[in-house]
């Protein structure tokens, strides 16, 4: 069975590109350029897999998440932009969305990001392991809770390959590891940055703006 | 009045560069030891009477001891402060003059056949060695000595010693052997001088030389990295350019540049922080080569010159992977760690046997290595045919 993907995005010529590179592999159940049409769309139409813009009028990706969630909590989504915020990208995966991709990512990529989140599993760019790495790097929080504040060692070197533009297959050849336990690894970092109290995570983002 | 500052009582001594009437050593030990500087020079001028102690001490601390760092500010007046005033000059001469007849008269101390040699060829060292502070100073400086002013200085110094040497020995022989010392001497520094005169010249133009086209092979190093960075790529960019326009934009674009360059200037990467440089050396190329490169830096750090070396090294890394990658997406990832600053160029495109890269071609052997080794850090290439290439960049951090 195809995947069914509806596509958010503020931007006509970027949902038509995405609708024919797409359209080949995955099904394309609709599309909508703001977060008034989406959110009654994606309720009513289903959707595996929501490829969510970071960046739109009344309250971007992240009111679209936050309204559909309640009705619908097995859509998953997928974020999606240019923005190079880490307040943004941190943002929209803590309300969360289960991957972020840069628009520059290549259609045979997209695809398998789709699959990917369909899957269960996170999909990290170099960007987003970037800031994760920066985010989890400095010094620990007062009260640590080691399960959820602090990367293992070898989540650690997954990022690191992630953030140098490997992709989860040379990761796993590098590291000498199945495909799938990158993946694990990856979800495991995915349900940290959701799921942390780390008060810098936010603040961090947020002073990251200010650079 | 031997008032003790706890400013002044420095474990090290010190040549006074503010209080000085000749090489500042009275005025250090003054402010070493606690006490006025007036009083260690009479004690200096009263001691040279002890068979010229004094003055070898003196000699002796001038060359051990450092001269004074220079205070924010401050430049020393050398001139003003070595030379006295000529009424200040004649006074000083009639007190040692007056010490020295007291002393003379009092029959203490006193041994003309050695304060005066010793007195005359310290003059004469003097002369001869205080040239320009303490750079000069320990080296012969060859390339000045034929110059008019260093000419009279030898000369004199050298007449001033030679005299010291034959006051020396003319006290110990008698009175009318004096003329035939004098010539033994000349005789035998003549002698001296033409047999290892040119030698030595020799090996001092040699070692000038040795120093001057170190420089200059570093210099022209730098420079052929810089200029393969910018003028020979743009080139190749020119000759691929099919529009008579976009030719004019790169070439205005490098005019740009490597005016900047000419001029001392970098404008493109004068950001003061690493990830502001790294993020405008992406944007550049990306404009230069229309790739994409994704740039992700960990960390940060106040960009210095090994930085920007680490960045220009891996300018020419993302633009080797633009030029021969045959992909149009360059990831660039920058870890800032405790002790060191990581940098990953990597391409999924072509790839290639790094063992067989011809070598007229310079990028990486001078750009990225050459330039990585000169500022203490280290590169790697690693790539296969059809596998993409990987440039690794490692620089400790030397601060930690």
């Amino acid at each position: 069975m195809t995947i069914r993907v509806f596509i958010v995005d503020d931007h006509e010529l970027f949902r038509s590109g995405v609708r024919n590179e797409l359209g080949r592999n995955l099904e394309i159940v609709g599309d909508a350029g703001t977060v008034e049409e989406a959110v009654p769309a994606i309720v009513d139409l289903r959707p595996d897999v929501v490829l969510l813009d970071v960046h739109m009028a009344g309250g971007g990706g992240r009111a679209v998440i936050d309204a559909v969630r309640s009705e619908r909590p097995d859509v998953k989504f997928l974020a999606l932009s240019v923005s190079d915020a880490a307040e943004d990208v941190i943002g929209i995966i803590r309300s969360g969305a289960r991957g972020y991709v840069t628009k520059s990512i290549s259609a045979e990529e997209l695809s398998s990001a789709v699959q990917r989140v369909h899957d269960g599993d996170a999909v990290f760019s170099p960007r987003l392991a970037g800031f994760v790495l920066d985010a989890f790097g400095g010094d620990a929080p007062q009260h640590l809770d080691p399960e959820l504040d602090l990367l293992s060692r070898r989540e650690r070197e997954v990022l690191r390959y992630i953030a140098r533009g490997y992709t989860y297959k040379e990761v796993a050849h590098e590291l000498h590891i199945s495909v799938k336990t990158v993946e694990t690894h990856v979800s495991a970092v995915l349900r940290k940055l959701q799921l942390s109290s780390r008060y810098e995570l936010t603040r961090w983002a947020a002073d990251r703006r200010l650079v | 009045m031997a008032q003790v500052d706890a400013r002044h009582t420095a474990p090290r001594l010190e040549r006074s560069r503010r209080d000085r009437w000749v090489a500042g050593v009275a005025g250090g030990i003054g402010h070493h030891i606690g006490v006025q500087a007036s009083l260690v020079r009479v004690a200096f001028v009263v001691l040279s009477f002890a068979a010229g102690f004094g003055l070898v001490v003196y000699i002796l601390t001038w060359l051990l001891a450092p001269l004074e760092a220079e205070v924010d500010g401050f430049e020393a007046p050398p001139r003003r402060i070595r030379l006295p005033s000529a009424g200040r000059a004649i006074g000083i001469g009639l007190v040692i003059a007056g010490v020295l007849a007291l002393l003379w008269v009092a029959g203490l101390w006193f041994d003309g056949n050695f304060v005066w040699p010793i007195l005359l060829a310290a003059i004469g060292f003097g002369v001869l060695w205080a040239r320009g502070g303490d750079a000069g100073r320990g080296r012969w400086n060859l390339e000045t000595l034929g110059t008019p002013l260093s000419f009279t200085r030898f000369a004199i110094g050298a007449v001033l010693i030679l005299a010291g040497m034959g006051v020396f020995l003319a006290a110990r022989t008698s009175l009318e052997g004096v003329g035939n010392v004098l010539l033994a001497m000349v005789v035998a520094i003549v002698g001296a001088a033409l047999l290892a005169g040119p030698w030595v010249w020799g090996m001092g133009r040699q070692l000038v030389e040795e120093r001057s086209s170190r420089v200059r092979t570093e210099e022209r190093a730098e420079m052929a990295a810089h200029l393969h960075d910018s003028v020979l790529q743009t080139l190749a960019l020119i000759q691929r350019a099919k529009e008579p326009r976009e030719m004019a934009s790169l070439a205005r674009t490098q005019e740009r540049e490597l005016r900047a360059w000419l001029y001392g200037r970098a404008p493109e990467l004068a950001g003061v922080r690493l990830r502001d440089a790294i993020d405008s050396m992406a944007g550049r190329i990306e404009r230069q080569h229309q790739v994409s490169v994704e740039a992700v830096v960990v960390g940060d750090a106040e960009m210095d010159d090994r930085l920007r070396g680490l960045v220009n090294a891996c300018a020419e890394a993302v633009a080797n992977a633009a030029v021969h990658s045959g992909t149009t997406a360059i990831s660039v990832y920058v870890e800032v760690e405790d002790d060191a600053v990581n940098a990953y160029v990597r391409d999924q495109g072509a790839g290639f046997d790094p063992d067989v890269v011809p070598a007229d071609r310079r990028g990486i052997a001078d750009s990225i290595v050459g330039r990585m080794e000169r500022h203490g850090g280290s590169a790697a290439v690693i790539s296969r045919p059809g596998a993409g290439t990987e440039v690794v960049l490692k620089l400790p951090r030397r601060d930690s």
